[in-house]
């Protein structure tokens, strides 16, 4: 007990706070600091060597942009698709992977190797499979005298498109979270419930889903921000197109950046850092609460 | 790790400009880096000049490095002169393209240059900022227009329409015998852009100060009755059913296959296309023909011209010297025969003294008469003003798929040119 | 008969995944066997003679052996990046999780701001030029360090709070300094946390797309993502060299998976669960 003294002398030096210092700085200079920046740029007609302030012009030009608000409701429509289609394929996929099901390990890989892969070369892939009359989906679905609609080129399918895409590439993330879940439930309640002669759906309502709710929240917090942000994906297979119909603010974002509308960029910027602040800060406050009642 | 260091080296290539501009540093062999789009035109036709220039002046090495078109590529240009990183020669659009690079700040003037004698007017005005010439042509002028399956053409015994009504029965009449009358591509946007903009010649006919007045503000598209005419042009192809398919998601080189092969029998496109009808559908250069865009009255039909890509020198060019005699050799009647022995020709060139081979494609001589003695021509809007909405290709889409209506899609576009205009900083707006 | 069942529901996983997961695969390779007029009709054939060799040769020495700088390019930016970050957020998470302080609601805040809020790309790339970082490789790294960091953290943070104190404290007790104890008792033990981090990071870095298109302008800079991009205008005639493209960037990957299987399941797992 000698040394207690000691111990608590020496603790700040072997958790010294300058530990924070390296990333603090990278953090500050490439993330914080241009964040605070767009606060100010958002509110100029800005082309990288001067910059001329209008007040919120470029809000209300963001506002009147075509589509924008099609392209907000595009872009929680996509995450929201995204991420409920990853919460309920996962769960089902983790069940029937932790079953005593045969190739196991074949089945884990295969859904979960998607998730390793260049999306963009998963974006061009599939754009040459949607084509609508030379692509392989509707090929195969002639097959069996079924005419496949434009994935990509119909305007009101071509959002959801690329959503089923993202899930394809997405699901076995989700699923592999759940399966972690799933594992660690103890099986004490799976016996205490049989011993109550549950069916296997009231094991699943009553017990597997409110246990596993920490998977979920984490399933939806990742791909409800990670839709929200959504870029690449619709980049590569639609570009927004056609017209407007796929466009979500990042690629709205994107575009005024290509056309050197440099200020207009910024406040989308600040338009998409709202709309995830308003949906994902209450959202995840809900899945931590619900969490904290179990 | 020594790619880092490289990198860092270019950070600091403003600064090594300066050193080498001041002229101390003259090395016995220079080495000049050249940016070029990545087009099927551009890529071999560059490689053959700077084979040439090389032979010509040893001491000058020249690295040609690629870069995307269409937007992505705007985007590169923008950010390399923003940030001081453009290679010492690039090629990029004339006119409102080139006004939005903000050329007084960026490039080097090339007004006093002696190949300038040589270049057509016509070309000068649209690469001149501020009293001062920038560019230089390295291309052949162009026709915006209708390239034509003439074998189709012959087997319905059809013949190239002047007025639109007559191109609309056309139209009737090859869908009727089966084939697909209208071929567009909206996979590349931006061919969905040729009705609106190959109507401008029409346009003009009509309200002839009407570029002015759009500069100035005055003038819109959704209320000149004529140049909501593109708009509606675009519409009623779509809305008569006289497209291919598949015209949401095939692409240019789908489309010049298709015209080229005789699946489609129409082509809105830019002559500079011909050139690449070779490499898609070995062949087929002879069976493709080319009209104007045909417009309310037989008597003035005449074709909408576009000025080719010129070559810059940035401000920043590390042996300004050098590069400024590669753009002299660019300019230049041997850099023509350079290019028809590289490329099929595409159209007029701007540099007296260049010469079209005997035998051009057909598609290139039924351009000609537009610009001889007698035949009418004008150029498009984007080189009477500077301004040019960023996101006319995706409207041009929407209208050309039916998903908006053409009086929307004007008015939208007028939007759009406000935004543009706005960012240039034009008194008006 | 339960066997039976789940025989019958293997089975039918088995095709399922196949047609779902395996077959755009199976596409992918078929393209680049083939030679470019067939791989033009874009349909799901068997290659008429074997191209792939043709083919890889060709999208390899396209534009001055592009597709070389862009691995040597992507190799740097992901190792050295994902070293950093490693070390940086680890040195982040263990006093997060060890010494409460007023500071830590603020980094923590921080950190949860840094998941949810997408860069400001123009401002980043106005700060970059300013400090001569912008189109360069450092600039690059840096910038991929300082997105990613939050989510480095998250997991180390987590991890080390599972950790029990008494290992460190009787390191001090021997009078080591900090940067011993860190490096030599306390990071050995965040190996699996590190496994995670590593493979997650890795193959974000690697596949990153968005990020290098803004601020890594410039061929000599091309990341193995950008070749695809810059090469799809190229190749929009020739399928089979798009494809064979594809299928050279998912080798990679496919390395990473092959080895830490197992690791990538247990480390996310990890991961998932606690944070």
């Amino acid at each position: 007990m000698a040394s207690a003294p000691t111990t608590a002398r020496s603790r700040p030096s072997t958790y010294p706070v300058w530990f924070f210092l390296p990333a603090a700085i990278i953090y500050s200079a490439l993330f914080l600091a241009p964040t605070f920046a767009s606060l100010y740029f958002s509110l100029t007609r800005w082309t990288l060597f001067n910059s001329v302030f209008i007040g919120f012009e470029n809000f209300a030009q963001f506002f009147r942009e075509p589509f924008l608000i099609q392209g907000l409701m595009n872009t929680v429509m996509y995450a929201v698709v995204t991420s409920s289609l990853k919460v309920v394929l996962g769960m089902g996929l983790a069940l029937l992977l932790t079953s005593n099901i045969i190739a196991r390990g074949y089945l884990r890989s295969v859904v979960f190797f998607p998730v390793l892969v260049s999306t963009v070369g998963v974006g061009i892939t599939f754009t040459v499979l949607m084509h609508p009359t030379q692509g392989m989906i509707n090929q195969g679905l002639a097959l069996i005298g079924i005419k496949g609609p434009g994935w990509l080129t119909d305007p009101r399918l071509a959002l959801y498109s690329v959503a089923l895409v993202d899930v394809w590439k997405g699901v076995g993330l989700a699923t592999v979270i759940y399966i972690a879940g799933l594992v660690a439930i103890p099986r004490d309640y799976y016996e205490a419930a049989r011993i109550d002669g549950a069916t296997a759906w009231q094991n699943f309502w009553h017990v597997t889903l409110p246990l596993s709710r920490p998977a979920t929240a984490t399933v939806i917090t990742l791909s409800f921000i990670g839709g929200l942000r959504t870029f690449d994906l619709i980049w590569a297979m639609t570009k927004g197109g056609p017209g407007f119909a796929s466009d979500t603010v990042a690629s709205v974002i994107y575009k005024q950046y290509q056309a050197g509308f440099y200020g207009l960029s910024t406040a989308g910027n600040v338009v998409l850092f709202v709309l995830i602040g308003i949906i994902v800060v209450p959202l995840t406050m809900f899945l931590n609460r619900k969490q904290g009642h179990e | 790790m020594t790619l880092n260091l490289k990198s860092m080296a270019l950070a600091g290539v403003g600064a090594l400009a300066v050193l080498l501009a001041s002229g101390a540093a003259q090395a016995q062999s220079t080495t000049l880096t050249l940016l070029i789009d990545n087009g099927p035109q551009t890529v071999p036709v560059f490689e053959a000049y700077v084979a040439a220039f090389e032979a010509a002046n040893p001491d000058i090495n020249i690295e040609i490095e690629t870069r995307p078109g269409g937007g992505e590529g705007d985007n590169i240009v923008k950010t390399r002169l923003a940030t001081g990183a453009m290679a010492d020669i690039f090629t990029y659009n004339s006119g409102s393209l080139f006004q939005a690079i903000n050329p007084q700040q960026n490039l080097l003037p090339l007004t006093n240059e002696a190949w300038q004698a040589n270049v057509q007017d016509s070309f000068k005005s649209v690469v001149t900022s501020a009293g001062d010439v920038y560019g230089a042509p390295y291309a052949s002028a162009m026709g915006g227009g209708i390239l034509y399956n003439i074998p189709l053409y012959k087997e319905l015994g059809l013949t190239p329409p002047k007025t639109w009504d007559e191109f609309m029965a056309n139209n009737e009449k090859i869908k009727a015998a089966g084939k697909v009358a209208v071929i567009q591509t909206y996979a590349d946007t931006w061919t969905s852009q040729l009705f609106v903009l190959a109507d401008f010649y029409n346009v003009m006919a009509a309200v002839p100060d009407f570029a002015e007045k759009y500069t100035a503000g005055e003038a819109k598209y959704a209320s000149t009755p004529a140049a909501l005419q593109g708009f509606e042009r675009l519409q009623q192809v779509h809305d008569a059913g006289y497209l291919n398919e598949d015209f949401g998601a095939a692409n240019y080189n789908d489309g010049i296959r298709m015209v080229a092969t005789g699946e489609g029998a129409h082509y809105p496109m830019l002559t500079f296309a011909v050139g690449a009808i070779e490499e898609i559908s070995p062949g087929n250069t002879a069976n493709v023909g080319f009209f104007a865009q045909p417009g309310n009255s037989a008597d003035a039909n005449g074709l909408t011209t576009w000025m080719p890509d010129a070559v810059y020198i940035p401000k920043t060019v590390s042996n300004e010297e050098a590069a400024k005699k590669f753009v002299a050799f660019v300019a230049s009647p041997e850099a023509c025969e350079v290019r028809n022995a590289t490329v099929n020709p595409t159209g007029p060139y701007l540099v007296k003294g260049c010469e079209l081979p005997a035998e051009v494609p057909p598609a290139v001589s039924d351009m000609l008469p537009y610009f001889a003695d007698g035949g009418n021509n004008g150029p498009a809007l984007e080189f009477l003003s500077p301004i040019k909405g960023p996101a006319l290709e995706q409207i041009t889409v929407e209208v050309g798929s039916g998903i908006r209506s053409a009086a929307d899609g004007a008015a939208l576009y007028d939007e759009d040119v406000r935004k543009q205009a706005q960012q240039l900083g034009l008194a008006g707006w | 008969m339960k066997r039976r069942a789940s025989i019958i529901g293997g089975v039918a996983a088995i095709a399922g995944s196949f047609v779902v997961f395996v077959i755009p695969f199976i596409f992918i390779i078929l393209m680049a066997f083939k030679d470019k007029p067939q791989s033009a009709l874009r349909d799901f054939s068997w290659p008429q003679g074997f191209h792939l060799w043709d083919n890889l040769v060709q999208v390899v020495t396209t534009r001055n052996w592009m597709m070389i700088t862009a691995f040597i390019n992507s190799a740097l930016i992901t190792v050295i990046s994902v070293t950093l970050l490693v070390v940086l957020a680890a040195m982040v998470g263990f006093v997060l999780a060890r010494r409460k302080t007023r500071m830590n609601g603020l980094i923590e805040f921080l950190i949860l701001a840094g998941l949810m809020i997408p860069p400001a790309v123009v401002p980043t790339i106005w700060l970059m030029q300013g400090l001569k970082l912008f189109g360069t490789l450092h600039g690059m790294i840096l910038i991929e360090v300082a997105y990613n960091l939050p989510f480095s953290i998250i997991l180390y943070r987590a991890f080390v709070a599972t950790i029990p104190r008494d290992l460190d404290e009787a390191a001090i007790i021997d009078g080591a300094r900090p940067l011993d104890v860190f490096f030599r008792i306390i990071l050995p033990m965040l190996w699996p946390v590190t496994v995670t981090n590593i493979v997650v990071q890795s193959v974000g870095i690697f596949n990153d797309f968005t990020n290098p298109l803004y601020y890594l302008p410039g061929n000599q800079n091309a990341t193995v993502q950008l070749t695809l991009y810059n090469f799809q205008s190229q190749y929009n005639t020739s399928y089979n060299l798009l494809f064979t493209n594809i299928l050279l960037i998912t080798v990679p990957p496919l390395i990473v998976f092959l080895f830490f299987n197992r690791q990538i399941v247990a480390g996310m797992t990890a991961g998932a669960v606690k944070g």
